[in-house]
């Protein structure tokens, strides 16, 4: 495997005309993107437009039938890929926040770092206590899933996908499962997370957090890019019809 | 007081014949019943986790991306779930048994065979029990969500870590009420093995009412009693398990 060669001004994903299908039905038609380390970037579209998939293709929890997908210089979809090691740099939060409902949310942050990096205990223990804290649920540590709010579980989720350290944070409509008072506390810890220089990949429904924070913004619809834009242009310029009809029904 | 407990059981059987509870007054019978009960509890609790191991590796074999792996799991279960138990006692025993080799006794002149009829018995109603099992914790493992796996994935775990790190722990949760009944059952099948003459309880009670046909009342009840005190502490032992485990804000 050969990642020498990448350096941090090449773009740090690289997506290159790729196809994935569900059977018969092509969900992905051509997608082409770059990501440049630091960036954040939000994508937006009509529901089953395939915003998921693309994501989900950046870490491999899909696989696609054709083109590239490079992180850091990897091919994603390479069958000799070490997986972990793609999955420890590629951090994802998800809309359902996918807790582990048996451990608490301490113990939610420092499982994968103590069992798939099998870093030392105490020292995990440290940084995951931090992370909590920096999401603001200094107090909840010893709380199950089950007893937390739903922006309390996203938060932990959050903090569950730092303690891997990451270079990249996939969002998949993280916000899209809470109700709006709860939505903004996980609106700025990603905010924030951003503006520490984390390279984040966003799919969103929030038009304004987008506008926001985003350096760039791709709009997809039924499998491809139709659009794309820092949000001064985007959201001002858009001349696609499509892209037209989607953000006056959203804005 | 054990002399006066002796006296009034001896008393009782003959001024009632039919209630001669002749283990209460004869010490040999005594540890007749005694050594019957130690092997039917050590062939239940040696079962109980054979069969348990057996349910938690079939369902992840189960799992398998492997054609032939999955249907060798599936012609297990439908074997072992679709013929009486008593049958593949014998069969193992005798059948089977003819196949393994084996060795010299420490008299140093008899030949043994290695796996004797304990072992048979556990070999068979582990694998009896543990068919059930399988299909018990397969359903658990299918009540834990695809996208609680597909987080682990995306932490980096592996199948097997996402196996034994998360779904086999909420799938415990799901399943021990299943699983609880199989066990109770399995405990109470262990008395099949008097087929093979493994000396449990069920053996041991046999021999002493063919001995003492007088005691055969009394030796019957107190057969109902071990049993219903065994499965008893089996059941309580689960339900504190069972809420042991329990998650707070998780399920019922
Ligand atoms: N595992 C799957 N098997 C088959 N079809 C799938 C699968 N996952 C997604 N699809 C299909 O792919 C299409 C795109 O789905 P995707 O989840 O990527 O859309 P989305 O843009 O994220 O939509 P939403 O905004 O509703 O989340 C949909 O038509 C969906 O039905
Ligand atoms: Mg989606």
């Amino acid at each position: 495997m050969n990642t020498t060669q990448w350096t941090p001004d090449q773009p740090i994903v690289s997506m290159r005309d790729v196809h994935k299908s569900f059977g018969n039905l092509e969900v992905l038609k051509g997608i082409s993107l770059d990501v440049r380390k630091g960036e954040v970037i939000c994508i937006i579209g009509p529901s089953g437009s395939g915003k998921s998939t693309l994501i989900r293709c950046i870490n491999a929890l899909n696989d696609i039938q054709g083109g590239s997908i490079k992180v850091e210089g990897q091919e994603v979809h390479d069958k000799n890929l070490d997986k972990l090691e793609l999955r420890q740099k590629v951090g994802m939060v998800f809309q359902q926040y996918n807790l582990f409902p048996h451990k608490t949310a301490l113990e939610n942050v420092m499982m994968a770092p103590v069992k798939v990096l099998k870093e030392p205990k105490d020292e995990v223990q440290e940084r995951a206590l931090k992370l909590l804290k920096k999401v603001r649920l200094d107090g909840k540590e010893h709380s199950y899933p089950g007893e937390l709010s739903g922006g309390q579980q996203q938060r932990v989720a959050i903090a569950r996908s730092l303690a891997m350290r990451p270079d990249i944070m996939l969002f998949d409509e993280v916000t899209a499962a809470l109700d709006p008072e709860t939505v903004k506390e996980v609106l700025i810890t990603i905010k924030e997370l951003a503006q520490e220089g984390m390279t984040c990949i966003l799919v969103t429904h929030e038009m304004g957090f987008a506008r926001e924070i985003a350096d760039h913004i791709y709009f997809t619809d039924r499998g491809v890019i139709v659009e794309h834009g820092p949000p001064s242009t985007f959201f001002k310029n858009a001349t696609d019809p499509r892209t037209q009809e989607f953000l006056s029904q959203i804005l | 007081m054990l002399d006066l407990f002796i006296e009034f059981f001896r008393q009782l059987a003959e001024d009632y014949p039919r209630w001669n509870f002749v283990f209460f007054h004869d010490e040999r019978q005594w540890n007749r019943l005694l050594s019957g009960f130690y092997y039917t509890v050590w062939l239940s609790v040696a079962c109980l986790i054979f069969s348990v191991v057996i349910g938690v590796a079939g369902a992840w074999l189960q799992g398998s991306p492997s054609r032939l792996v999955r249907s060798v799991v599936q012609g297990y279960i439908q074997f072992f779930r679709n013929t009486p138990p008593f049958v593949q006692l014998l069969f193992f025993y005798f059948a089977l048994g003819q196949f393994t080799p084996t060795i010299t006794a420490a008299d140093g002149w008899t030949v043994e065979p290695i796996i004797s009829n304990v072992g048979w018995a556990i070999v068979s109603l582990s694998f009896f029990a543990g068919a059930f099992n399988v299909e018990i914790f397969r359903a658990g493992i299918e009540a834990v969500p695809e996208s609680t796996k597909e987080a682990a994935s995306s932490l980096g775990f592996s199948r097997l870590q996402t196996y034994t790190e998360v779904v086999l722990p909420l799938a415990f949760r799901v399943c021990l009420p299943a699983l609880n009944n199989n066990l109770v059952n399995l405990v109470k099948t262990t008395t099949q093995a008097i087929g093979i003459a493994v000396p449990e309880l069920l053996y041991q009670c046999v021999g002493i009412w063919n001995d003492y046909p007088s005691a055969l009342y009394p030796t019957m009840l107190v057969l109902f009693l071990l049993f219903i005190l065994l499965v008893g502490v089996l059941v309580y032992s689960m339900h504190r398990w069972e809420r042991a485990m329990r998650i707070p804000g998780y399920g019922g």
